[in-house]
Order: C-alpha cells, then structure tokens, then sequence
C-alpha cells in the first residue's frame, strides 16, 4: 500500500500522513470511504502503532479524516481550497527548484511551460 | 508503566550505575542505547528483578519487582542467551512457560506454530541459532506478557523471520498495549519500530525523549558559504561538529528546526541544505560531544 522511505529525511509518521493526503486529494481514496485500522497499517508497514496512531491525530486535526469511536478512521470531504499551510509548504519547493533550474540555465519559459502542461492534465 | 528512580549500583568497587533514572511508558517500543560498559544490561537485569540495587527503587505497573511473583509473570524476557533445558523438546517447554505463566494462551502457541511452521517435537538444542531465537519468540509471546524485554532480540534472525516476529510484537503492542523494553546496538532497526529513546553512558541517562523529538533536535546542514563567514561558522552555539569537504562544510548543529535554518541563512550560504540524521548519527554525535568517540585511524 504505502512505501515507506526509511532513509528519508522525513520521519515515518510524516511519510504516512503525506501519503494518505495526496491519496485523499488526488481521489484514489474517496469521501467517507474507511482507511485501515492502526492494527492493521501498522502490521502491513512493520512499524509502531503510536507512529501511525499519531499520524491518524494529525490527519484528523488536519481535517483530511474523521474517526467514529469503535468503528475506525473514514476520509472526511475537502474541499479543493482547504490546507493552505500545505499549499504554502509545497509553493516554497517549487521556488526552491526553481531556483535551481535558474542556476543551471533553465529558461524562464521552460518552466512556464511545465506548469501550463501540469493544468492541462488536471482540466482532462 | 516500567519507572526506575535514581537507581545506583555497584559491582565491588565499580560505579555501574550512577544515579539513573528512565521511565517506559505503557504501550510504547522504548529503544535503550548506549555504547558498550555503559550499563544497559545491568538496568535490564534490574527490571527483570535479578538484581537489586545500592539505593533507588525499581517498579513496574506501580509494584516493585524483586522478589514480586505477581508483577514477574507478565513480564518476559529474550536475550541472546536464551535458556532452556537441555534435553527439552519445543513441546516440553511450552509446558514448562504454561506452569510458570499463568496468561500463557494455549489458542496463541498454537497460532504462532502456524506461523512459525517448526516442528515442536524437535529437540531445542537442535535448532539453529535463529531458530532458537523464534522458539524464544513464540514461548514468550504465548505467555501475553505485560512487559516484553528484549536484549539484542533480531539478531540471528533472517529477513522474513525478523519482519514475522516484529509484526507478532506490533500486534500485541496494538491490541493488548504491551509495553517493550529493547536493548539493541543496531540502531538501523531500532529507529524503525522505537517510539522513545534513553541514551545511557557510564550508569548515566543521558537523554530520554520520544525518537521523533530526538531526530528532530539535531540537525545536518550541507553549507557552502563565503570564506568570511567561517569564523562565525566556528563560533556558533550549539554547533557538534564541523567537517569540510572541499568547499563544503558538514555542520551538526543542535537546536529546533526553524532556529537552526535562521542561524544557516546569517551565513549567507550559496548552498544549504538540511537532512535529517538517522538514529545512528545522532547516537555518535551526541555521545562524541561527552568524549566518546572514534579517531579515524589510518593503518
């Protein structure tokens, strides 16, 4: 289901929860739809239940999921506009890259033109 | 659930234990690191109720152990030395952990058998060292400990046993919150399956933090900054360690994530990028900081 990067500068509770929520926007889980129980993620992944515990929390906080007390964790709605910390942590990485195309002679049209390419897989 | 409190212990003359105190919560995998000598399996032994100390008390669930038959039988333990009779076969010491462990699960021996496919009429001594180990693995289990302490427990073990007997102990830590205690030298595999950490040198603790917050109070910083800006490099706060290769610098710097990359971006570096230790260098850092460390020594 999910792979984890052990090496990864990201810690693993992290890493699942970015999973789950490009999961949740891209639509490969849908609205109420029911994710797998701490026992079960954890078993399937080899790692701590607290670990995927906390990273259910912080889903929940975050307002991708909602949990019924002894049924389990479901996909709550989003609306597209919803997480802008995560908008603004994602905008911060394309200007870093960016950057780094500028410094290794990208032209500024290359990059619009990747941008104008990603739209138009999105309105298909 | 596992509270030691100001524990101090000597052998003869010899501190090992000095004043220690840790504390393993209910229903997490607390890691226990520590350079060799550094007195973690004498804590363990303190756990077990095997030893007792000089001053200091030793509970689990409340209780203290030694001597404590009521708070023993939830508590299991697997080193590397694991015993058995000689003669016994799987079989006949099962029924030896069934006399002894009141919770032992006949419906979980018979499930980990499954699992495990080892015929339990084989003689135990028999058995490979991996095999043992399972053997260990599948005893101790069936016994629903409380308490699960392991000393170096996946050594021996190949890759498919080790994913096995891990997930056999994620599932009792998922559905019966048992708490585990492992002391382990590899740190690689710790840091995958560890919520909490508890460094220890020379008796001491010297840090206790869940792993997250270990991980994330130290930080590797790749640094390319101009030649003026080396000395303040240099006399920075908190910094553990600086290395150069060729024009760029390796800094470990302690200190929250946000304050760390303000303090790089006064440097006014053409290149920085932070990446995040793994447990193995925060283990060698934080320990070379107190004068353990190794001398790159050329032969």
């Amino acid at each position: 289901m999910i792979n984890l990067d052990y090496k990864s500068g990201a810690s693993l509770h992290e890493q699942i929860e970015t999973e789950i929520k490009k999961r949740i926007i891209s639509g490969v889980l849908c609205e109420n739809e029911q994710l797998p129980s701490v026992r079960e993620l954890s078993l399937s992944l080899t790692v701590n239940p607290n670990t995927v515990q906390r990273a259910y929390k912080q889903l929940e906080q975050d307002g991708f999921i909602y949990s019924i007390k002894g049924k389990g964790n479901f996909v709550a709605s989003i609306s597209r506009d919803e997480s802008e910390y995560r908008r603004s942590e994602i905008m911060e990485k394309l200007s870093a890259a960016a950057r780094e195309l500028a410094f290794l002679g990208a032209k500024k049209e290359e990059l619009i033109t990747a941008i104008e390419n990603v739209y138009k897989e999105e309105k298909r | 659930m596992i509270k030691v409190t100001d524990v101090t212990k000597y052998f003869d003359d010899f501190k090992v234990l000095d004043d220690i105190s840790m504390h393993v919560r209910r229903g997490t995998i607390y890691g226990l690191i520590g350079p060799n000598g550094a007195g973690k399996t004498t804590i363990i032994n303190h756990i077990n109720g095997v030893l007792t100390p000089k001053c200091g008390e030793i509970k689990i669930n409340g209780e203290p152990v030694f001597e404590n038959e009521k708070v023993k039988q939830s508590v299991l333990n697997i080193s590397d030395d694991w015993f058995y009779y000689s003669t016994f076969t799987i079989k006949e010491m099962a029924r030896f952990y069934r006399n002894i462990y009141p919770a032992f699960s006949n419906e979980r021996y018979e499930a980990i058998k499954g699992i495990f496919k080892l015929d339990e009429k084989r003689q135990i001594r028999k058995l490979s060292k991996g095999m043992k180990k399972q053997v260990a693995f599948w005893l101790s289990l069936s016994a629903m400990p409380d308490v699960l302490i392991l000393d170096e427990p996946l050594d021996g073990l190949d890759p498919v046993m080790r994913k096995q007997v891990l997930n056999l102990v994620i599932a009792d830590v998922a559905d019966r919150e048992m708490t585990v205690l492992v002391s382990s030298h590899n740190l690689r595999e710790l840091e995958d399956i560890c919520d909490w950490v508890g460094i220890i040198h020379q008796g001491r603790m010297i840090l206790e933090k869940p792993l997250d917050d270990l991980k994330g109070s130290v930080h590797k910083y790749q640094l390319v900054i101009p030649a003026e800006k080396d000395d303040e490099l240099e006399k920075m706060g908190n910094v553990l360690h600086i290395s150069r290769t060729g024009s760029v610098r390796s800094v470990i710097i302690r200190g929250d994530a946000d304050e760390c990359d303000k303090k790089m971006q006064e440097l006014a570096p053409s290149l920085c990028e932070r990446i995040s230790l793994t447990l193995e260098e925060v283990f060698i850092y934080e320990l070379g900081g107190l004068g353990y460390d190794f001398t790159n020594i050329l032969v």
